[in-house]
């Protein structure tokens, strides 16, 4: 099963100095699927992305993309591999035209239709100079040179960053499209989680260089609940909740969030909450925030121990 | 008819689509026979991944709300009951029981909550 997963690790671990930055992260990304990397900055997303790459050597462990080891990528692999970063390098001076030139000479393929409708979505001109272009229209160039090469896999570390709303949309309909053709596979990471709810089949969370969580979006949202308890949220007891993701107070009320929530999670708030039990909806953008914000609170309790 | 979806709702993106569609049967938007759009060109107009929208296709599907034709993409099925009338009963008594206590919890008598059911079911019910 091997040759169905895009992008795979096993025990990937980075250290800056004594700090960890990625810790074991096992990692299966199937083909055709569009996965999005979630985290908070710091959390080692881009650390992942270029191990997975090959631009950065782990400390421990190995990745592979389209079966081939990361750290010995050849330039054919490389060709069938789109990588786009925040700030991609383009020459001012060049027209949308000459750089399309300029990198089109480096791939064995390029999709002409590909480049033209990318630009055109971003509401470029190919006539343009690069240096008259709003920081969403160069992020749209990056974009168009990567997906005219028609690369097989797509890693894009945070390319929704900055962009102005027309921009953000053009980004997700080119993904969107770019995946219609073909077993396509694209690794994103991203803050905009509305965006992410729209494209993704998969979601990664990753809390201080820990994947905790990796599954499909649907399954993500079956398995996390929101509840809301009548207790003040220091009570010890909101700790001891089996798959508690994270507790905070609203008005004079906990709202609970928990993960794979069963019959022995329900009795264990029964038991704290008494008969104020009451489910909430909840958003995945909420689903997320909680698992980000139970790391913020986790940075908190070990400044405030000293460890 | 029109799909709207959004983004950072309470309700999954494939729950909403499939919750219109329903409502447009129901509602007579859409006839027996009638064609929904294709999985590709859906999830292009709502700028979302195709294997959301062939998720509500597909529970759609299984409910006997739509049938696939080779190739042609899917079409409301006649009207056919693929439960039995125990589980029909079943999903009944749910939505009533939601409705009843959530109606009394907002205060309203037994005559009001009698009179808004045949009013809605007037609006949006068959003829």
């Amino acid at each position: 099963m091997l040759n169905d997963l895009a992008i795979s690790a096993q025990g990937l671990t980075r250290y800056f100095g004594d700090r960890v930055v990625v810790d074991q992260l096992d990692l299966g990304v199937p083909r055709g699927s569009v996965t999005g990397l979630l985290g908070l900055n710091g959390a080692g997303k881009t650390t992942t992305l270029r191990m997975l790459m090959g631009l950065l050597t782990p400390t421990r462990g190995q990745s592979q993309l389209l079966g081939k080891d990361s750290q010995q990528l050849t330039a054919e692999d490389r060709a069938r591999i789109g990588y786009t970063v925040e700030g991609h390098f383009l020459y001012s001076w060049m027209t949308v035209r000459q750089s399309e030139k300029f990198q089109r000479e480096t791939f064995p393929r390029w999709n002409n239709a590909m480049f033209e409708s990318t630009v055109r979505r971003f509401g470029i001109d190919p006539g343009q100079k690069i240096r008259v272009l709003s920081r969403g229209q160069r992020a749209g160039v990056s974009l168009a040179l990567t997906l005219a090469a028609e690369p097989e896999l797509l890693i894009l570390d945070d390319p929704a960053l900055g962009l102005d709303p027309v921009s953000r949309a053009a980004l997700n309909e080119t993904l969107l499209d770019f995946c219609n053709e073909g077993m396509r596979t694209v690794l994103l990471s991203s803050h905009l989680l509305d965006d992410i709810e729209r494209v993704v089949d998969r979601v990664l969370v990753m809390v201080h260089g820990r994947l905790v969580v990796n599954t499909t979006i649907d399954d993500f949202r079956n398995r996390i609940s929101s509840w809301s308890l009548e207790v003040p949220p220091a009570s010890r007891a909101i700790q001891a909740i089996p798959g508690l993701v994270f507790a905070k107070q609203r008005g004079g009320r906990t709202i609970v969030t928990v993960a794979d929530s069963d019959a022995e999670t329900e009795a264990a708030m029964m038991r704290i909450g008494a008969d104020s039990l009451e489910r909430l909806p909840i958003t995945f953008g909420e689903a997320v925030i909680a698992y980000l914000s139970q790391s913020r609170a986790s940075d908190s309790f070990f400044a405030n121990t000293g460890a | 008819m029109q799909i709207h979806i959004s983004a950072g709702s309470p309700q999954s993106i494939y729950r909403q689509i499939a919750d219109q569609i329903r409502q447009a049967i129901v509602s007579g938007n859409l006839k027996v026979g009638d064609a929904v759009p294709s999985v590709r060109q859906l999830a292009k107009e709502l700028a979302i991944n195709p294997n959301t929208v062939a998720k509500a296709y597909s529970e759609l599907t299984r409910d006997g709300i739509l049938e696939g034709l080779s190739g042609r993409g899917c079409v409301v099925a006649s009207r056919k009951n693929v439960f039995s009338k125990a589980e029909r009963v079943r999903r009944l008594e749910l939505v009533l029981d939601s409705l009843v206590s959530e109606a009394l919890t907002l205060g309203f008598s037994y005559d009001e909550i009698q009179e808004r059911l045949v009013k809605r079911f007037e609006k949006i019910g068959p003829e």
